[in-house]
């Protein structure tokens, strides 16, 4: 086990695996040592145990109806309850974990591509070609962004899939504003230059040299906006404009519970904890990952 | 919470916004202002026309039926100018705008513009009292954590601004009727008023608590302050969260510069260090922290009003979502979003005014 930390920690690495699994290490154990970043990583990793793991977990049926026992108080059989048509609220927060787990990933992994590519074009060549894209980045960034998801999913109809791409297109511009910003510090510098005097095209050197110097403080950002990312997925199911009935979407659990937040409160209450739990868990690792990657801007939130 | 700026989002604006030069150049930074201002609410109309396109229903089967023949169904799409080029029907669109012809609603049968005439003041009533709550919470908060970092009072601080980010208004605010209204009965349910006191006041500026003032009828005005107390302190709880993070984060940043260790040494008394030395120079900053919430609790507010039946443009906008009523729905996002943006980048030229650093 030492053998294996000393050749990671090795001051003079011999090949590059060595070099960046070393990096690696460093920055997962200077994570590991923030235990605000350690409880994030640890909700995330349950959420991850939940979504694959779900049939396993759930000791009922996310969609089973069992009318004899509708909206039970929470016991030892229902430890959440069950709801207005006797379905197991825990089984459903569980399996719900699955949807909320897909959002989050669809909407990172359309957004944030767009944004960095966006963003590192129009660092890159600098002139018009920046200025038209930062305008037109500018003007997206000037809009409220839940309005405008919410004006989309109008228009393309009520569903999860159109959900996802509403809230991807709110939520590039700002990868596009950190990649250009990040760009512009090194796209005069000489290990560009270098490449560029290789005979590299353009495409060769933004997709190979700048993209990857991008990815940290994307990461960092992207971490950071899973939360408000859950919170609109979770709003828009909320209004009906989400994930249909009968998925077990969190944010249509709490929708289905507010006829009896009055009297049987763990309908509506139980999955908006589920929702707390996970984007504070993406808030923690996000922060933590900041202050082990980008130690500038320590304090700035 | 989802409906606050985030940093990137301000320093991004900051850099692209507009340079309001020394005298010699102000009036070219003030053009530049209106150009800016100007392209973003083009931007904004090209994006609710272009939403207003994609929608799947054909708006002339709408109109004609699906069963019109050929040659009805191409008149009818030749006198609804859809036959035109698109940037025609643009240039149209935004002269429609201009004029404030937004169209009919089909679920209220007005003019979406009178509509919105009447529930903005109710979403500016709530979002105004709720921003007040935020700042003389906020920023109480955010001073006393800068200047006990690390106590319990900034680790309570830090938590709740995390919990701004993480909780959905929604929730918060179904929880809150559960606990504040239905448990201990200390605040009125949903709606804006109660139904006997509807109507008693004549509607002079739509925001009850000003109007029932200036009718003088205080059971008027205390029963529509204890509907909006519980939704507008849900709205500034999470401006507070935002506001308090901010104003430490500013605060922190003060206290560690050299005069204030100067001032402290000469022995000037710690309150007036805190408040006259450190406070008074992060003001500015302030201010656009605070432009900026404020337009985002305009945003926030479509959340909070569809839970509290708050008759605002926000529910507005989600009633007519659930109607498929795209007339209303590209209204009311018209009208938010520009107020949004006008919030936003006004605190940004009146940040850049005030603040004899970005005068360069």
């Amino acid at each position: 086990m030492s053998a294996v930390r000393d050749w990671l920690l090795d001051d003079s690495p011999s090949s590059r695996l060595q070099a960046s699994l070393g990096r690696a290490w460093r920055s997962f154990s200077a994570l590991m040592r923030n235990p605000l970043a350690v409880a994030g990583a640890l909700i995330i990793v349950v959420l991850i145990v939940m979504a694959v793991f779900a049939p396993w977990i759930a000791p009922h049926s996310a969609i089973g109806q069992d009318l004899a026992n509708r909206l039970a108080p929470p016991s030892a059989l229902h430890w959440m309850g069950t709801d207005e048509l006797g379905r197991d609220i825990f089984s459903r927060v569980v399996y719900g974990s699955r949807i909320t787990l897909m959002i989050v990933t669809m909407v990172a992994v359309i957004s944030a591509p767009i944004g960095l590519l966006v963003g590192a074009v129009s660092g890159y060549f600098g002139g018009w070609t920046d200025r038209v894209l930062m305008g037109v980045t500018d003007i997206f960034l000037s809009m409220p962004k839940l309005i405008l998801a919410l004006a989309f999913v109008a228009a393309l109809g009520p569903g999860i899939e159109n959900a996802i791409i509403a809230i991807a297109i709110t939520a590039w511009p700002v990868y596009a504003r950190i990649a250009r910003a990040e760009t512009i510090t090194f796209r005069d510098s000489e290990f560009i230059a270098a490449v560029q005097l290789q005979g590299a095209s353009s495409v060769r050197v933004i997709l190979r040299h700048v993209l990857p110097l991008c990815a940290s403080s994307t990461i960092i950002r992207v971490t950071l906006d899973m939360a408000g990312i859950i919170l609109t997925a979770a709003g828009l199911g909320f209004l009906g404009l989400g994930a249909q009935p009968p998925l077990p979407e969190w944010g249509a659990m709490i929708s289905s519970g507010r006829n009896f937040i009055l009297d049987q409160w763990w309908v509506a209450t139980m999955p908006g904890f589920a929702i707390i739990a996970v984007s504070l868990g993406f808030c923690f690792l996000g922060d933590g990952l900041r202050d082990v990657l980008d130690p500038k801007q320590r304090d700035g939130r | 919470m989802a409906f606050e700026p985030s940093p990137a989002d301000s320093s991004a604006r900051m850099s692209a916004g507009v340079m309001a030069g020394q005298a010699a150049r102000g009036v070219a930074g003030i053009a530049r202002f209106v150009l800016v201002v100007a392209a973003t609410f083009l931007g904004l109309l090209a994006i609710t026309f272009f939403i207003g396109r994609v929608v799947p229903i054909d708006p002339v089967l709408a109109v004609v039926g699906d069963r019109a023949t050929a040659a009805v169904y191409e008149a009818a799409r030749e006198r609804m100018g859809l036959d035109r080029p698109l940037l025609v029907q643009f240039f149209s669109y935004v002269g429609d705008v201009l004029t404030g012809n937004l169209g009919q609603s089909i679920s209220t049968g007005r003019a979406v513009v009178d509509d919105l005439g009447r529930f903005f003041p109710a979403t500016l009533e709530m979002a105004t009292v709720g921003i007040l709550i935020g700042v003389a919470l906020g920023v109480p908060m955010g001073v006393t954590a800068a200047r006990r970092q690390g106590s319990w009072a900034d680790q309570v601080i830090r938590v709740l601004g995390l919990l701004g980010y993480s909780v959905p208004a929604f929730w918060l605010g179904l929880v809150g009727l559960a606990v504040f209204y239905a448990g201990l009965g200390w605040v009125a349910g949903p709606g804006r008023i109660d139904i006997f006191y509807e109507g008693l006041v004549e509607p002079v500026t739509g925001i009850y608590l000003i109007d029932s003032l200036m009718a003088g009828e205080w059971e008027v005005f205390w029963n529509a302050a204890s509907h909006l107390l519980l939704p507008a302190s849900i709205l500034g709880f999470f401006s507070l969260a935002y506001i308090a993070r901010m104003t430490r984060s500013f605060m922190l940043d003060q206290l560690s510069q050299e005069y204030v260790t100067t001032a402290r040494v000469k022995g000037v008394p710690e309150r007036r260090v805190i408040w006259r030395h450190a406070f008074y120079p992060i003001r500015i900053q302030l201010i656009t922290v605070i432009g900026l919430s404020y337009a985002s609790l305009l945003e926030g507010s479509v959340m909070i009003e569809t839970v509290f039946s708050w008759p605002g443009i926000g529910r507005y906008l989600t009633v007519a979502l659930l109607n498929a009523d795209m007339n209303a729905v590209l209204g009311a996002t018209l009208v938010i979003g520009s107020v949004f943006i006008l919030i936003n980048k006004v605190s940004d030229v009146l940040y850049r005014i005030l603040d004899p650093r970005a005068r360069r």
